[in-house]
């Protein structure tokens, strides 16, 4: 058997060899692409169970308001002039405390990711600050900053402050050393560098931060309409919760969610714009 | 002017990296720093132009850089050190607006050197859309229009595939053709130090030591593609370096 090998048929068990064919492939997935209708339609259809199960009976009253029912509240709140009498003071609190907490979270970031004194003094502060429920500490900014707007601005300026601070200082680590190595070989100043190649570069990580920051910033609002507030989409949504009016109750949150879908966009926008660069 | 070392000596902790370099840059030539890897050379090359200092000896600067000259030691780096989000324009006049040169001075620089590296067409492209080569053409525009007296030249062509690398050698050897400048080059490439070098110095691996100086005379512009000549000097540093570059090779890291 070992010196039969001069035999050219091929052997039994292989296929034969004459008949070509195609490589299967396997190469797909895993590079996800947009598809925006999707989203869209994940909504509609969670919207229409939604309804025809309130409808068909098989969702109690208690359970899930009626889709069209909140629709029909919130075009009375429309038609009433409540809406905007709501979303005034909400949206200048959210604007004014994101301000705020963001310009100072960024500045302290960029400190921190450059000075290492600044680094080993602020890090654990941010980390101690972090994790508390800011929620708690709104009896103590009413007692300091008083039951006005001073307490809700400060409130979410204190919870977008930490988020972004954490982001930034990651961003500025994040920066490309060879360009600042670059920048010193080119004779540049500190500040130029600091503002030419560390801020730029450190643009994406800022920008994602900010996302999350604000998005922190509208659970916030609902927190710091707690206390002291006659007018608000919190204060609104409190109300309706502790009359169990599901239907004002879903109302107000829909209203935060496309708050919430809004401001995603803005920031999609500015980054499309400025980070063009990106490949 | 000319750059002098002066016994210089590198150790990270107790690991030593560079032992006891002396050695003259002299103005107008191309002096090619080769070894194994991990022999110091591109350490050797930021001591040069002062990003790191060394544990011993000292880099002297000897004579006064030439007129006109805004950053005498300018450096060309392997990854090309362009900002993504400046323009081909953009990242020469970051280096000028330090200098306070803006407006139509600046333009005038940026076109100069913009044609001098046959990039004028693509002044307002971003890096992202330009290929390897041209990339680190802009990286020698900017480095022109500092007006170096000497350039420091890390690697410059190992991130390119080998044609790019020909053309841009022939790119470099025009450029110094037409108006010579000084050059540090550090390469672990043979045959792009024997194209480039009008000396060759042979380093030895960790801790790097100079094991010799190869001088050649033949004039840069006459240095072909597969010149016998050259292909005889290549052979020869291969000789120098290979048992050193073989030892280097199977070193633990520890860096």
């Amino acid at each position: 058997m070992s010196d039969a090998t001069l035999d050219t048929t091929p052997p039994r068990d292989l296929p034969v060899r004459d008949e070509p064919k195609t490589v299967a492939f396997r190469g797909g997935g895993f590079a996800p692409r947009p598809h925006r209708w999707v989203g869209a339609l994940v909504f509609a259809v969670l919207i229409l169970i939604a309804e025809w199960g309130t409808r068909a009976g098989w969702i109690s009253a208690l359970t899930l308001p009626k889709p069209s029912d909140v629709l029909a509240t919130f075009g009375e709140l429309y038609q009433s002039g409540l809406l905007f009498k709501h979303l005034g003071p909400s949206l200048s609190r959210f604007a004014v405390g994101s301000f705020f907490g963001v310009s100072v979270g960024i500045a302290v970031g960029v400190l921190i990711g450059l000075f290492s004194y600044v680094r080993a003094g602020a890090v654990p502060l941010v980390a101690a600050l972090f994790p508390i429920p800011k929620i708690a500490l709104l009896p103590l900014f009413v007692i300091w900053f008083g039951i006005g707007e001073g307490s809700k601005y400060a409130l979410i300026a204190f919870g977008t402050f930490t988020p972004t601070v954490v982001a930034t200082y990651g961003a500025v680590d994040n920066v490309d050393r060879t360009l600042i190595r670059m920048g010193q070989s080119f004779g540049l100043s500190w500040w130029s560098i600091v503002r030419k190649i560390v801020l730029p570069g450190a643009m994406p990580g800022i920008l994602s931060g900010l996302r999350i920051s604000l998005a922190i910033a509208i659970i916030l609002l609902v927190a710091a309409e707690m206390l002291g507030a006659e007018y608000g989409i919190g204060a609104y949504i409190l109300q309706a919760g502790s009359l169990y009016d599901l239907e004002r109750l879903f109302a107000g949150v829909v209203i935060l969610s496309v708050l919430g879908v809004l401001v995603s966009a803005v920031i999609g926008v500015i980054e499309r714009r400025v980070l063009g660069w990106r490949t | 002017m000319d750059i002098r070392l002066d016994a210089i000596s590198h150790s990270y902790d107790d690991f030593e990296v560079l032992r006891d370099i002396t050695l003259d840059i002299p103005a107008g030539r191309i002096v090619c720093i080769v070894g194994p890897s991990g022999c110091g050379k591109s350490t050797l090359l930021r001591f040069i132009g002062g990003l790191e200092r060394p544990r011993a000896g000292r880099v002297l600067q000897v004579g006064e850089p030439p007129a006109g000259c805004l950053n005498p030691l300018t450096y060309i780096f392997q990854d090309f050190a362009l900002l993504p989000w400046r323009t081909v324009e953009g990242n020469i006049s970051l280096v000028l607006e330090d200098h306070g040169i803006r407006g139509q001075r600046a333009r005038e620089i940026i076109g100069d050197v913009l044609a001098r590296t046959k990039l004028t067409d693509f002044a307002k492209a971003l890096p992202k859309q330009l290929s390897g080569g041209m990339k680190q053409r802009v990286a020698i525009a900017r480095a022109l229009a500092v007006n170096p007296a000497v350039m420091l030249m890390d690697e410059p062509l190992s991130a390119l595939d080998s044609q790019t690398r020909e053309l841009l050698m022939d790119d470099l050897v025009s450029l110094w053709s037409r108006q010579p400048f000084t050059a540090v080059y550090v390469t672990h490439n043979l045959n792009e130090a024997v194209r480039l070098g009008h000396q060759i110095v042979v380093l030895s691996r960790r801790p790097g030591q100079i094991r010799e100086v190869v001088t050649l005379d033949t004039p840069l512009e006459e240095r072909q593609f597969g010149d016998p000549e050259l292909d005889a000097k290549q052979k020869y540093l291969w000789q120098l370096m290979r048992d050193e570059a073989r030892a280097a090779d199977a070193e633990l890291l520890n860096v």
